[in-house]
């Protein structure tokens, strides 16, 4: 129990002092797994409002995809990843491997489906007349498209929670291809891992905490943009 | 009624899944005309109504909008925007009434100047003025459906398409849902289409009538046209009119006709309007609000018509009792709760039942024979 009370007090003091080590990983992990969210919500909605709207052969095997897609672990991600992004793979001459930019890319593929899966089920669950009803008031299918995200709101916005903590919570792409190189590509969840390989619990259980800290503050502000302008 | 047509159709026809669901060779809407589409589930009435609000992809046929042919894209686009639709779902969004109401004009970039007026005052003219700043989602069947209504009329529609929309209303909220739209209808002398299976709100909306069955249309007319003078057996059982004789014409002359009636009813004459020769084979249809019954022969009643009987079954229609009568035949009379009362009206009783020639229409003269 010792090391548990001894941990938490000294990760309070690491946090309480603001650590410039700490801050910067904090930071990047918001930054990449923020970027990636963003990358994978417009993705996510380019596929999701397509299949949802029109009717075509092989949907349901798209759908089928999308769902598998919604469980893709990190670390085949990161797999795929490196090796694409290898010097001599097909991306390599982008030169982004141990970047966070290659972070970005392999959280933004952990997310996308995640995120598409969630909006096409959302947008599927609205009701069906409902498109002919927007049409019938007049609306462009732009318009029609927007209402219909706007109905679906509050799924919606769910996507983007469940993409977000998908990957602020993964390690395996990350560490794979951002190399958990101090300063550059070191993200809390990264740092996680090394702390507590190498032992040093209290700095682990700081970077737990604020990994915790960061998931609630983000998904706080999602949840109230989520809730605000609800007639009640 | 010589007015502009507005809306022209001539041989619609949809496909899904490669059975054909709609098939009409022609359909005219004409300008301030209330069309009510009746049939039973199935019959193609929504389907022919999203086919004339262009909502629905055609697999054959056109579509005039006040001479605009709906066939081409932008054309139909445009139609989009000067028709509106209401369904039996008020399929309402996640908003405030006053939001809800104010959908049509914003897509239509109208400015909140303009736009909190109307939607006001619509409100307020479909008693739902108070729930302006209501969630959608807290209202009533009824309340909700008046927010849809509101949503449409706002618009002001060139055409407005209403499918069956007291269909999932409890009795209450629809009767004066109807009386408000139907005094809406005619105030703003609207043109529109409504669908229903119920023959009661179709005649107190509308002015012409179709019938559809299977995805075609059966008959259209003004609507005593049709409810009087079905031209065939299913229309006739659909607008109420649930007796339906047949016989052979036994004399005719002067618009009136004797008919004998067929095996199982030998010896009945009745008379009945209607054109027929002799020794043709015809069916003639009775509206049981027109079947009055008494305990006695009324020597003094001008009803031609008169046959004594016994009361087969006694069923409760709401404000009034259906009695099915056996008098050598089948005929349905509909009586007062009052009626029933005081004729002491139950089931073998024995009463006479009469009926004038002019309540007695004539259906259908050919092809009988060969199809009964």
């Amino acid at each position: 129990m010792d090391l548990i009370w001894e941990g938490l007090r000294k990760a309070l003091e690491l946090l309480l002092t603001l650590d410039p080590e700490v801050l910067r990983i904090t930071l990047l992990s918001l930054e990449v797994s923020g970027l990636a969210t963003l990358i994978s919500l417009v993705i996510g909605l380019g596929v999701a409002i397509p299949v949802a709207l029109n009717e075509f052969p092989g949907k349901r095997l798209v759908i089928a995809l999308l769902n598998t897609g919604m469980g893709l672990p990190p670390v085949v991600v990161g797999l795929f990843v490196t090796v694409l992004l290898w010097r001599n793979g097909p991306l390599g001459f982008l030169e982004i491997l141990y970047t966070p930019s290659a972070m970005i890319l392999a959280q933004a593929v952990i997310a996308s489906p995640i995120i598409a899966g969630i909006s096409l089920s959302a947008l599927q669950h609205l009701p069906p007349g409902l498109r002919l009803q927007i049409l019938a008031l007049g609306a462009s299918r732009p318009q029609m498209v927007w209402l219909l995200l706007k109905e679906a709101r509050l799924p919606l916005l769910a996507a983007v929670m469940a993409g977000f903590g998908g990957v602020i919570s993964e390690v395996g792409a990350s560490i794979m291809v951002g190399g958990n190189i101090k300063g550059q590509t070191r993200v809390l969840t990264t740092a996680t891992v090394m702390e507590t390989s190498k032992g040093n619990f209290e700095v682990a259980f700081a970077l737990s905490i604020l990994l915790l800290v960061l998931a609630f503050s983000v998904n706080a502000v999602l949840t109230h943009l989520q809730q605000r302008n609800r007639p009640r | 009624m010589s007015r502009a047509t507005v809306l022209e159709a001539r041989n619609l026809k949809v496909h899904r899944g490669g059975t054909q669901v709609l098939d009409v060779p022609a359909l005219d809407l004409r300008a301030g005309e209330v069309l009510a589409l009746m049939g039973p589930n199935g019959a193609g009435k929504s389907t022919l109504m999203l086919a004339l609000a262009g909502l629905l992809p055609l697999s054959g046929g056109n579509l005039r909008f006040k001479g605009a042919d709906l066939g081409v894209r932008s054309e139909r686009e445009a139609y989009r925007r000067r028709m509106t639709m209401v369904f039996q779902d008020p399929l309402l969004f996640d908003a405030t009434v006053a939001q809800n109401i104010a959908t049509g004009p914003r897509l239509r970039g109208l400015p909140s100047a303009v736009r909190e007026p109307a939607v006001r005052a619509w409100a307020e003219r479909l008693g739902i003025g108070h729930l302006l700043d209501r969630s959608a989602r807290h209202l009533s069947g009824g309340e909700a459906q008046r927010t849809a209504l509101a949503r449409a009329f706002v618009l002001g529609p060139e055409i407005l398409f209403l499918d069956e929309p007291f269909a999932s209303l409890d009795a209450p909220a629809r009767e004066g849902l109807l009386d408000d739209l139907g005094r809406i209808l005619a105030e703003t002398g609207s043109t529109a289409v409504i669908s229903t299976h119920d023959q009661g709100e179709a005649a107190r909306l509308a002015h012409r009538l179709s019938v559809m069955k299977g995805g075609a249309i059966l008959q259209t007319g003004g609507l005593r046209e049709v409810m009087n003078h079905p031209q065939d057996p299913f229309v006739a059982a659909f607008v109420g009119m649930e007796t339906l004789l047949k016989g052979q014409v036994a004399a005719s002359g002067e618009g009136l006709l004797t008919l004998r009636l067929g095996k199982g009813a030998d010896g009945h004459e009745v008379l009945a309007m209607g054109e027929a020769r002799p020794g043709q084979t015809v069916l003639v249809g009775i509206r049981p609000e027109n079947v009055s019954l008494s305990l006695h022969t009324d020597k003094s009643s001008s009803a031609r018509n008169a046959f004594p009987g016994t009361i087969a079954k006694v069923i409760p229609r709401g404000p009034f009792f259906k009695i099915e009568l056996d008098c050598g035949f089948f005929l349905a009379a509909y009586v007062t709760a009052q009626s029933l009362a005081e004729l002491g009206l139950e089931p073998g009783g024995a009463i006479v039942a009469s009926f004038k020639a002019t309540a007695a229409h004539l259906i259908r003269r050919e092809g009988l024979d060969a199809e009964v």
